[in-house]
């Protein structure tokens, strides 16, 4: 495994452990997680946290019946929630949690313009999660953000004004950043995007472009 | 596990290996007496109505059943696995598709004993535990609210400025005792 340099911030992975992260997110949180010891450890001591505190808070009193309920259910077969179903499995480049979105099967592109294609995954309003990919040597249009853009790089390498973003790395995109996300040559780069508003395009064509782009 | 780490384990720690290992339906009811009130208590500070709770408490509490194997004492305290579960759950009834989730790492089931791990993490939570008992009131009000109740990220952000470097080092503490566990595991 490569070394992973860039790391999800700590306080979405709280954020994560405590239920209250934007939807949007969560699948680059449990995507960089499945391939990061170290923010593993640091999920797991959230959730430690999080445990100790639900321990010493005052509690609910629960229905008389509901012990002798759940006693009689033991035997049947568990319910297939993410409460009881097992933890995803990794598909190729794809995370256990990008795999599920994509039901196991290759991504089915789209093309995007400049050689980039794309496949959203969710969308909802004004955030979406969308795979990425571009060719070795491309760059991607100048563009600012509105709100908040998490980028992963499941494949190959892109580097901009802040830094080289290789396999597991993750860029946290805010409004003050306006950037040229260039794919390194050679292997194309293939991403994991999540983003809670539309990008804000700095040149004229790519803002013309943006409706179809659905980025 | 020997009577001589027994006398180590916190009550919760071994009625759940007591579920995991020889699937005790009475340790699983004083698992269920203990925890089951508190997840309720969890899911309503968020929000949820008492009916609804109780559908989720009951999802969590088999779900601990189903999944005891997976339990390992080195690597979570039984309070911060079922927290896991249950937030788990809650969020994947909030989400059309479902909560995505990290992969688990490949371990054995039920993961092999590793007593000194095991007593290193309950020494740790200890003095987590002690330095949440010495927060300020209020410190104590922002943690608990950020982690069961819905603290929205404009008020953490605001709240940053509160002096919670003891809960922060703990953290940091517990952060590298992880990592280093998973290291082992990965290199197995």
């Amino acid at each position: 495994m490569t070394q992973i340099a860039h790391h999800i911030p700590d306080e979405m992975l709280a954020a994560y452990a405590a239920g209250r992260l934007p939807a949007t997110f969560e699948m680059v949180v449990a995507a960089h997680v499945s391939m990061c010891d170290a923010c593993r450890a640091a999920l797991e001591t959230h959730e430690t946290l999080g445990g100790a505190l639900m321990e010493e808070a005052p509690g609910e009193a629960v229905d008389g019946s509901l012990l002798e309920r759940t006693l009689a259910m033991l035997d049947e077969a568990p319910a297939p929630h993410a409460a009881s179903r097992g933890a995803p499995k990794r598909f190729g480049i794809y995370p256990g949690p990008v795999a599920e979105a994509l039901k196991h099967a290759p991504p089915r592109w789209r093309a995007a313009g400049g050689g980039v294609k794309q496949q959203i995954l969710v969308e909802d309003g004004k955030s979406s999660v969308r795979l990425l990919y571009i060719p070795g040597g491309m760059a991607v249009p100048d563009h600012g953000h509105h709100g908040t853009e998490l980028t992963m790089v499941l494949q190959g390498a892109f580097h901009d004004e802040t830094g080289r973003f290789g396999p597991g790395d993750v860029e946290v995109a805010d409004e003050s950043l306006e950037h040229t996300p260039i794919a390194d040559e050679g292997m194309d780069c293939i991403c994991l995007a999540a983003t809670d508003a539309r990008l804000r395009f700095l040149s004229l064509l790519p803002r013309l472009a943006q409706p179809f782009l659905r980025i | 596990m020997s009577a001589e780490q027994d006398q180590e384990l916190t009550e919760q720690t071994s009625w759940m290996l007591a579920v995991r290992d020889q699937r005790d339906r009475q340790a699983f009811a004083r698992l269920f007496a203990f925890y089951a009130p508190r997840v309720k208590g969890v899911l309503m500070r968020s929000g949820m109505g008492s009916a609804a709770a109780e559908d989720v408490v009951q999802d969590v509490m088999l779900a601990v059943w189903h999944k005891a194997a997976q339990f390992d004492p080195a690597r979570a305290q039984v309070s911060g696995w079922i927290y896991r579960i249950a937030r788990n759950r809650q969020v994947d009834i909030a989400r059309k598709a479902g909560r995505p989730l990290p992969e688990e790492v490949e371990t054995e089931t039920p993961p092999e004993a590793d007593p000194g791990a095991l007593m290193a993490l309950a020494e740790e939570s200890g003095k987590l535990r002690q330095a949440l008992a010495k927060l300020k009131p209020e410190q104590r009000e922002v943690i608990t609210r950020a982690y069961l109740g819905d603290l929205t990220h404009g008020e953490i952000r605001e709240q940053t400025g509160l002096p919670l470097g003891t809960i922060k080092s703990r953290i940091r503490l517990g952060l590298e005792r992880l990592r280093h566990e998973l290291k082992d595991l990965r290199s197995e």
